[in-house]
């Protein structure tokens, strides 16, 4: 006995950096594995606090662009409401928002909730969107969030009080589902964690013809994210040699360098499909 | 000022400093500056070594709030503070120095240049430990050389340029050894 004490004092500082380490590295895994790890909970409540007093600060800098940013998204929404034009790429969206469920109840099946962007990074290789405001109560965790122009930021990976995470596009464990607006091939959207705003397509093979400067929508597979939402455009066209696919660069349509407000869309056919997906599960 | 409300206040500014000034510096993705670690090197020589780990600790844990990703700045900090009193005992050029000054510093470590060797050595310890567990977690071989090289470059220019902005004045304290 004497000697392990004589050993535990002699060794004291070693094993606090072995133990000191293992907690680093423990943190570093599991967090990395599962999103909503306990950590973010007390954490969040003091980053979200001092980010909120610092973009308050910032924000004042930035109501320039940020004006401009809700002048063409206003522009865009007044020319959907004169045009109603059925051919537009919002169609999808538009006839579920409008379903009626009978003739007196309107039936939404998407439902949107602003939020303030507090907390915004490009440099890492993990980033995340912090929002923050009355809105946060009716966020859950998988919820879709756009910017101002309908355009995808990323899914909410935890809310905690006041403040919900985003796990933004440039995030290395995101993967969204994109189709082309014009072929309507699906494939999917990674970061490869070099250029903010640039995004990769894997999963479309060469036989279709892609453009540069075609659209590029969410497929709507995933019960996040409802069809038809703006992901960006096709900026470069790489053929893969080793496999008969593209390699397509894809220019993100939102912004994450200016980045002041966000929407969190609830699916309210979500609940229902997962129940669907489930059961369907338990049967197997 | 106290000892205690300067380190608090030290830890305030480099935290803040490096989450909404140089993590917002966008060089190029394989760049990334850092300077907070300095408030680890900038400790006084007295303090204790588990002391020093668990405040390393505390100032890793607090960046990685701020990245909403655990474990990452708090091990490099762990490992700065474990390596930074055998660094001391090298590079101090007189045996037991490390009671005649508070802290390490060019005056205390006997001239700028073994300071900045000094400094440049807890540098590369810290960033390559750091950015080899992120390759590990989301990039390559190549991720962990390149930006090991360049961000090391860059965080050692600025703490160049901070050393020479910051004066901390440094009392000849004894020379008893």
């Amino acid at each position: 006995m004497r000697n392990i004490f004589l050993f535990i004092g002699r060794y004291a500082n070693l094993l606090l950096f072995v133990l000191l380490q293992a907690v680093s590295i423990y943190l570093i895994v599991s967090y990395s594995k599962y999103h909503q790890a306990a950590f973010g909970s007390v954490a969040n409540v003091v980053t979200g606090g001092v980010n909120k007093k610092v973009n308050a600060v910032e924000y004042y800098f930035k109501l320039r662009t940020t004006n401009d940013s809700l002048l063409v998204a206003n522009e865009k929404l007044y020319n959907e409401l004169q045009k109603k034009d059925p051919t537009n790429d919002l169609v999808v969206l538009e006839k579920r928002d409008t379903l009626r469920i009978d003739s007196v109840v309107k039936y939404q099946t998407i439902q949107y909730f602003g939020a303030k962007v507090v907390a915004n990074s490009v440099a890492s290789q993990n980033n995340y969107v912090v929002l923050s405001g009355p809105a946060v109560k009716n966020f859950a965790a998988q919820m879709a969030v756009v910017d101002v122009n309908n355009s995808v930021v990323g899914k909410i990976t935890e809310v905690n009080g006041n403040y919900a995470v985003v796990m933004s596009l440039l995030h290395k464990d995101s993967r969204i589902s994109g189709r082309l607006l014009k072929t309507g091939e699906t494939g999917t959207l990674i970061w490869d964690g070099k250029e903010p705003n640039i995004l990769t397509l894997t999963g479309i093979s060469k036989s279709v013809v892609v453009k540069v400067d075609d659209t590029i929508i969410t497929s709507g597979f995933s019960t996040a994210f409802p069809a038809g939402l703006k992901l960006g455009k096709v900026s470069s066209i790489v053929k893969e040699s080793e496999t008969g696919n593209f390699k397509i660069m894809v220019k993100t349509d939102c912004n994450f360098y200016n980045l002041q407000y966000g929407y969190a869309i609830r699916n309210k056919e979500k609940d229902i499909i997962d129940q669907l997906i489930n059961k369907q599960k338990t049967i197997e | 000022m106290s000892l205690l409300v300067k380190t608090i206040l030290r830890f305030i500014i480099f935290i803040f400093l490096q989450v909404f000034v140089l993590d917002n510096i966008l060089l190029h993705q394989l760049i990334t500056p850092y300077l907070y670690f300095l408030f680890i090197i900038w400790l006084p020589f007295r303090t204790s070594r588990a002391l020093l780990m668990l405040a390393a600790f505390t100032l890793g844990f607090t960046l990685d709030s701020f990245h909403h990703q655990p474990g990452f700045h708090t091990a490099a900090c762990v490992l700065l503070a474990y390596l930074r009193p055998f660094l001391v005992s090298i590079f101090i050029p007189q045996k037991g120095g490390e009671t005649n000054f508070e802290s390490p510093s060019s005056k205390s470590m006997g001239g700028f240049i073994p300071y900045m060797t000094f400094v440049a050595v807890l540098t590369v310890f810290h960033h390559s430990w750091l950015f080899f567990l992120e390759a590990w977690q989301f990039g390559g071989f190549w991720y962990f050389i390149v930006k090991t090289f360049t961000s090391t470059l860059l965080s050692l220019v600025l703490i160049l340029i901070t050393e020479i902005i910051v004066v901390r004045k440094e009392k000849f304290l004894t020379n008893t050894v």
